[in-house]
Parts: C-alpha cells; sequence; structure tokens
C-alpha cells in the first residue's frame, strides 16, 4: 500500500512535513503523518478523565460528575441491562469542528487515506493495553457498498493490526437519525457469527467516534454474552 | 529499427511527463438507432461525466442505454506507463492517490484524493457521458434584451467576441479593472444562443457566479440560466447558458460550444494543469475558447505578444480617465518593525492618518494574515474602529458592506480583497509590496479598486517597500503602459 508517510506530506493538508532528525525517527523510518498544524488542531484528551468513557471533566458542570464517572456512566450502570459489558472505553482526541470535518472526509467523502492521520497515536495508546481480538463495528450491507470501506477496519488496518469480522448487523437503519433512548432500547443490534472464536478472550473495539456509546455498548452485551471474558473499547474521537 | 523505436518511447516519455493530462475518450457500444432511449436521461447526462451514484436513474437503465450505445463509460482513475491519472480532475500527481482494500471490487483500488470532496473516483468506478444523439437548444431570434451602449474600447473588443464565437475560435481579452467586462461579452454569447450553441461563463470565484448570473438573467430574460457552485440546486439543470465555478467543470464532457474563462489568471500556479484540464474536458473539440483578464499571466502575454494567442485590449476604463499609477515608497523594514518594535513605520502611519483625518476609505494590504493579525491592535491605535479581513473569515461580507457604507473608516486585509471590491472613493496601500505574494497581477488588481467611479475617478495607491521588487516594478510598468496606449487610441479624456 502507497504509504503518504514516507513521502513526509501531511495526510490532512498536503503540505510539506518538518520532522525532527531525531534516532528514533532515523532508525525506525517513522515519519510523522501529520504536519504540525493539523497536529496543533487535533486536542489530546488528557487530564481528569471519566474512568468509563473518557470523557474529560474539565468544563463539565459538577452535577454531571459521581467520582471517577460521568453521569452518562452511571447511568449505563444503573441499567440492569447494560451493567458491566463495557470494561472502559479510551478515546484520543475531542470532537472538536477539525476533527469533525476530517472525520466527515474520511467516512463520507470516502478518504481512506486519512485513517493514517491516527495511526501513530492509536498505535502508542495500544502498547499500554492488553488484549486478544482487535474487532471492528459491522457496517450493513448496503452502507458498505455505498461507502467502499469500513472505517472502523480501516482505522485498525492503518494502526498495523489485523481486523477479526466475527460480527454482522442485524438492524440497518442510521444511528444517527436517532434519539439516545431509540439507540440504548433496541433490542440486539450485532449478531457475533463464532461465538467459540470469542470464548475467554479479552476483546478490543476499535471504532471512530463515541458520542452517547450505545453502539459500542450494544457491540460488548453481545460479545460478553458470547463468551468473551472482557471488552475494551478504543476510539479516535470523543 | 529498433534504436528508433528505443528513441521514440523515450522521446514519448518525456513529452507525457512535460504534458497535460490527456482527455480520456469513453468506451461505449455502436448506437442502436431502434432503442427507444429516455429523454429524461439524456437531459440529465448530455455533457456531463458523472459517477454512477451521482446519476438519480436505476441501475439496470444505465446498463441497458450502455448495452445500446447511448451512454459510455471512462475509467475513474486509469493505469498508464505506470502512473495513475484521474480522468475526472487530470490530476496526475502520485502523492495524491491511494491504495485501499476496496468493499466494491474486492480488490486493492486506488483514488484520487485531489478532487475527493467532490465524491470518490477510483480505479473500480466509472464515469458515465451520454453518447445518444444531442439536446437541440432553440432560443428566439433576439435573446438579448440589453439596450446600454459600449465605449469605444467596449464596442471594439465586442466585436472581436462575436467572431470568435462565431468561428470557434480562442481569444484573450485584456481588459483594465473597472473597464466593464462583462457587457463585452453580451452580443457574443447572443451570437452563440442564436446559433443554438450552448455556453458557459467559468470563474474561479463563487461570488463572481452570484454576482454575474442576475445581470444575465437581466440582459437574456428568455433563456434560462444556471449557475453552478458548490452547494447549488441548478445542479442538474441543462441551460443554453451555465455560469460556474472553475471547481464544477470537472463534472462535465464536451458539453459547451463556447467557454468564457473569467479572471484566468487568479489562480494559484499549481491549480494551472488542473484547471487547463477542466476546461479541454469541458468544451466540445471544435468550440471557441474566450480569456477574460485584466492581468494575464506572464505565458499568456507572451503568447499574445507572440501572436499565437489572439486578443484584443480595452485600456481604458468606461469613466475614460487614466487608472491611478501606484506610488512607490520606501518604508524600512516593515516586517521587523511590526514584529519587534510593535510600531507603523512612520511612512505608513503618515499615509494612514492622513485619509483618517479626511474620511477616506481605506484597504491595507498585507502579505500574510499573520502579519496583518500581528498589526491590527497597533493600528488600532489610530483608530479603533479599523477592522480586518481574511479569506476564513465569515463575516468578511459584513466588513467590506461596513467600509462601503462608512460606517468603519478601512479595513486591513490579505490578497483575497484583491479583486471584486468597489468603493466609491476608496484609497488602498500595500504594506510589504516587496513581498512575494504581491506578484505583478495581484498588485495590478489592487491598484484597479481605486478610481472606479465617474464621479471620483482618481485616487491614491502608493506600495510601501523595504527594496522594490520585480513585481512591483512590473506592476506600475503594466499600469503606464496601458494608459499610454489607451491615450494613443483616444480613449481618455484629458
Amino acid at each position: 500500500m502507497f504509504n503518504i508517510a514516507s513521502g513526509q506530506i501531511c495526510v490532512l493538508c498536503d503540505t510539506p512535513i518538518q520532522n525532527d532528525i531525531t534516532w528514533k525517527a532515523l532508525l525506525k523510518k517513522e515519519g510523522a503523518s501529520l504536519c504540525r498544524d493539523c497536529e496543533g488542531k487535533l486536542e489530546k484528551i488528557e487530564g481528569d478523565t471519566c474512568k468509563g468513557c473518557s470523557r474529560p471533566f474539565d468544563g463539565l458542570s459538577l452535577e454531571f460528575r459521581f467520582g471517577d464517572l460521568c453521569f452518562d456512566c452511571v447511568r449505563w450502570d444503573d441499567n440492569p441491562d447494560w451493567k458491566g459489558y463495557l470494561t472502559k472505553n479510551i478515546s484520543l482526541y475531542l470532537y472538536n469542528d477539525f476533527l469533525k470535518e476530517t472525520i466527515a472526509k474520511f467516512k463520507y467523502r470516502g478518504d481512506y487515506a486519512i485513517s493514517q492521520a491516527f495511526s501513530q497515536q492509536i498505535k502508542q495508546r495500544l502498547n499500554k493495553l492488553e488484549f486478544d481480538l482487535v474487532v471492528p463495528i459491522p457496517l450493513s450491507v448496503d452502507r458498505l457498498q455505498e461507502r467502499g470501506f469500513n472505517q472502523s477496519e480501516a482505522l485498525i488496518r492503518s494502526a498495523g493490526l489485523l481486523p477479526v469480522n466475527i460480527l454482522s448487523r442485524l438492524h440497518t437503519e442510521k444511528q444517527s437519525k436517532k434519539s439516545r433512548h431509540e439507540r440504548i432500547s433496541l433490542h440486539q443490534v450485532f449478531q457475533v457469527e463464532k461465538p467459540e472464536s470469542v470464548q475467554d478472550k479479552i476483546i478490543l473495539i476499535i471504532d471512530d467516534i463515541y458520542t452517547t456509546g450505545s453502539t459500542i455498548r450494544h457491540t460488548a452485551k453481545g460479545l460478553i454474552q458470547s463468551g468473551a471474558r472482557q471488552v475494551m473499547s478504543f476510539t479516535v474521537a470523543r | 529499427m529498433k534504436g528508433a523505436t528505443i528513441l521514440q518511447k523515450f522521446l514519448q516519455k518525456i513529452l507525457r511527463f512535460s504534458s497535460h493530462p490527456l482527455i480520456p475518450s469513453p468506451e461505449h457500444k455502436i448506437l442502436a438507432q431502434s432503442y427507444s432511449f429516455s429523454p429524461e436521461l439524456q437531459h440529465h447526462l448530455s455533457g456531463r461525466a458523472l459517477l454512477a451514484e451521482e446519476i438519480s436513474f436505476p441501475a439496470d437503465l444505465l446498463d441497458e442505454h450502455f448495452q445500446c450505445g447511448y451512454i459510455g463509460r471512462i475509467l475513474g482513475v486509469s493505469l498508464e506507463d505506470s502512473k495513475f491519472q484521474c480522468n475526472r480532475c487530470g490530476n496526475q500527481n502520485q502523492n495524491q492517490f491511494f491504495t485501499f482494500p476496496c468493499s466494491r471490487c474486492k480488490k486493492d483500488c486506488t483514488y484520487c484524493r485531489n478532487c475527493i470532496m467532490m465524491g470518490r473516483v477510483s480505479s473500480c468506478s466509472y464515469l458515465h457521458v451520454w453518447t445518444g444523439p444531442d439536446v437541440i437548444f432553440e432560443s428566439g431570434p433576439n435573446p438579448l434584451a440589453w439596450t446600454g451602449s459600449l465605449s469605444e474600447g467596449q464596442s471594439h473588443a465586442s466585436d472581436r467576441v462575436v467572431d470568435a464565437v462565431t468561428n470557434k475560435e480562442q481569444l484573450l481579452v485584456w481588459a483594465v479593472c473597472g473597464a466593464g467586462k462583462t457587457e463585452v461579452l453580451f452580443k457574443g454569447i447572443e451570437a452563440g444562443l442564436q446559433s443554438s450553441q450552448r455556453i458557459c461563463i467559468a470563474t474561479p470565484r463563487n461570488d463572481v457566479v452570484l454576482e454575474l448570473v442576475p445581470r444575465l438573467k437581466k440582459a437574456f430574460p428568455d433563456i434560462a440560466v444556471a449557475s453552478l457552485y458548490g452547494g447549488t440546486v441548478d445542479r442538474h439543470l441543462l441551460a443554453p447558458l451555465t455560469v460556474s465555478t472553475t471547481h464544477q467543470l470537472f463534472r462535465f464532457y464536451k458539453a459547451f460550444d463556447t467557454v468564457i474563462i473569467d479572471e484566468v489568471d487568479a489562480f494559484p500556479y499549481s491549480a494551472d494543469k488542473s484547471l487547463q484540464f477542466a476546461v479541454d474536458k469541458a468544451r466540445k473539440s471544435d468550440s471557441s475558447l474566450i480569456y477574460l483578464t485584466a492581468t494575464p499571466s506572464a505565458k499568456m502575454q507572451f503568447s499574445f505578444t507572440k501572436g499565437s494567442l489572439k486578443g484584443v485590449t480595452i485600456p481604458a476604463r468606461f469613466h475614460r480617465k487614466p487608472i491611478p499609477v501606484p506610488i512607490m515608497k520606501w518604508c524600512g523594514n516593515w516586517n521587523k518593525s511590526i514584529s519587534q518594535n510593535k510600531t507603523i513605520p512612520p511612512a505608513i502611519s503618515a499615509w494612514v492618518k492622513k485619509r483618517l483625518e479626511n474620511n477616506t476609505p481605506i484597504l491595507l494590504f498585507f502579505p500574510s494574515i499573520k502579519i496583518m493579525e500581528n498589526s491590527l491592535p497597533i493600528y488600532q491605535k489610530l483608530n479603533p474602529d479599523l477592522e480586518a479581513v481574511h479569506s476564513e473569515d465569515p463575516e468578511r461580507k459584513t466588513k467590506v458592506s461596513l467600509l462601503r457604507e462608512k460606517r468603519i473608516p478601512g479595513l486591513l486585509t490579505t490578497t483575497i480583497l484583491e479583486r471584486g471590491v468597489t468603493i466609491p472613493n476608496l484609497e488602498v496601500a500595500v504594506i510589504g509590496a516587496d513581498h512575494d505574494v504581491f506578484s505583478e497581477s495581484a498588485l495590478v488588481q489592487i491598484a484597479g479598486r481605486v478610481g472606479r467611479s465617474i464621479e471620483k475617478p482618481d485616487g491614491n495607491v502608493t506600495f510601501f517597500h523595504y527594496g522594490k521588487s520585480n513585481g512591483m516594478v512590473r506592476a506600475v510598468r503594466h499600469i503606464e503602459r496601458m494608459n499610454a496606449e489607451a491615450e494613443k487610441r483616444g480613449m481618455l479624456d484629458v
């Protein structure tokens, strides 16, 4: 696959990248895929965050915070239908206007190369995690045909990992058109096709964005019910 | 013999490397005359090159038309001599292609990133073109309702435009800022419409489309005018007269009998090749091409002087007064004084103060957003109502209106306002005119903002610099030459 990083051009804005000359860069030949300007526009999620979903507490009103958790995570955990399926979610960046635009170009315009913009950070963060399988969120057949690729799978591949496709989608309607209540009250969205492959495994779900968390929690529920030991998730945006 | 073929191949390679991308031709079947084609589809697709997802007709209907020879297909991204070419935008820059595992073709598939914002074109997608009978446009015998009069220079140019349209030729119309370019086109457009031509006016800027369309609709009240720019509603309107941003031309294929390119020079150099491809693809092989500009590129000026590009000049404004010649004024290290000393060079501050006192509206041009933003607070010490605009400023239009209505005394701006702004009584200064962004054409355009109204046909233009640049000297010479030509041709009242 043609690698834009080796051409030293920013994958988001096409300007040449000025790499720091370090031993690491020279030895690993690992150039950045983003220029400083674009990197600067991405806001890393750091500091005090919700242990459940990576939501930053900074700027969040106190009434929505319950110890280490945010109000949304408390609500999920209070619901016996949902408690205990997703161990935690980790997210890289705040979903600001720049990232919104970038993800829209990636997903809806179909600019696959953008998945490389996040690969270095994803690799770095995943180094510290232990897991057995990386699972993408599946798209419906129609949507996959329309877009030509699954964004979740593209992120996984660009980070040098192998996506394991063991899920299939039962509903096809667009998530973004539904309210939170509608999203979480759906019975079953995903089906695990080969339950034997997840037995006792620690599974990492990777997706582009964590909004209400319902997609990811539906997936987690399906996986745990099929025998997985633990499910975590990782998203680019939160 | 063998040597000759190697040499030939070698030459081909060099030529290919230096030449523009080739306009692709569609693969299509032999036309089945007996097939009763869909006129709706014919209207939708005539003169276009569209992806299947851009055509709102059922897939089997498209296939049927393809099988009967009424639709042709062009591969979206083709591979020639192990180099990719995008057949929608002409991109050949290999860095702008990316290969990914495609779920549609189930293979590694290569797409063009250069035009991704128009939807993905890849090696497994096709651009569909209409290969059936053409749509015939009928217009009344006298479509032009405009009854205004033309200046001597305009009238001469107008005749040349009519000739070029009628004879399917290329023509450069080199008209100074404020010459009244649009009116020069009316007779030519009329001639084209009378002979059932399909005509397109293309411009790089959305603003120009928006400004031009009502004027054309008024001049040609019975003719359908399609306006095309990002997010427009007329996207599928098949009209005899189309006003389009150059970007939207990428969706056309052999559509136009006449293409008029307004402000052909308003592109960065890198976009030039892409634009050339878009225009060549959008026009029919036998068609006229008219370039309309106040500041042709050096290359175009050269072709014009040499005679390989036919052209006509309008060296004088419609009000028959010469164009104000810029004054070049040394002001010391303008960059250092702003970034380090936080002061305005005395020569500049004197110029600005004088205009603020006399209530003369001013535009101050800066070489970059950064330099301008650093300067704004310092200039606001002279008058707190001074504002700044740049390309990404959402309030650009409002601020320009405020200046026009004299509710603010002046604007600091980047080159974004070098074109299209007409404010009576305006005077301009270029801060750091020796900076690279101020090319000859940018400076001529900037100077062209001044003295546009009959009431106040003169005014001051000053280039503040820290050492004259070639661009500055050429811009001044350009304007002096135009004024001299105008005087010689008796187009000025002195």
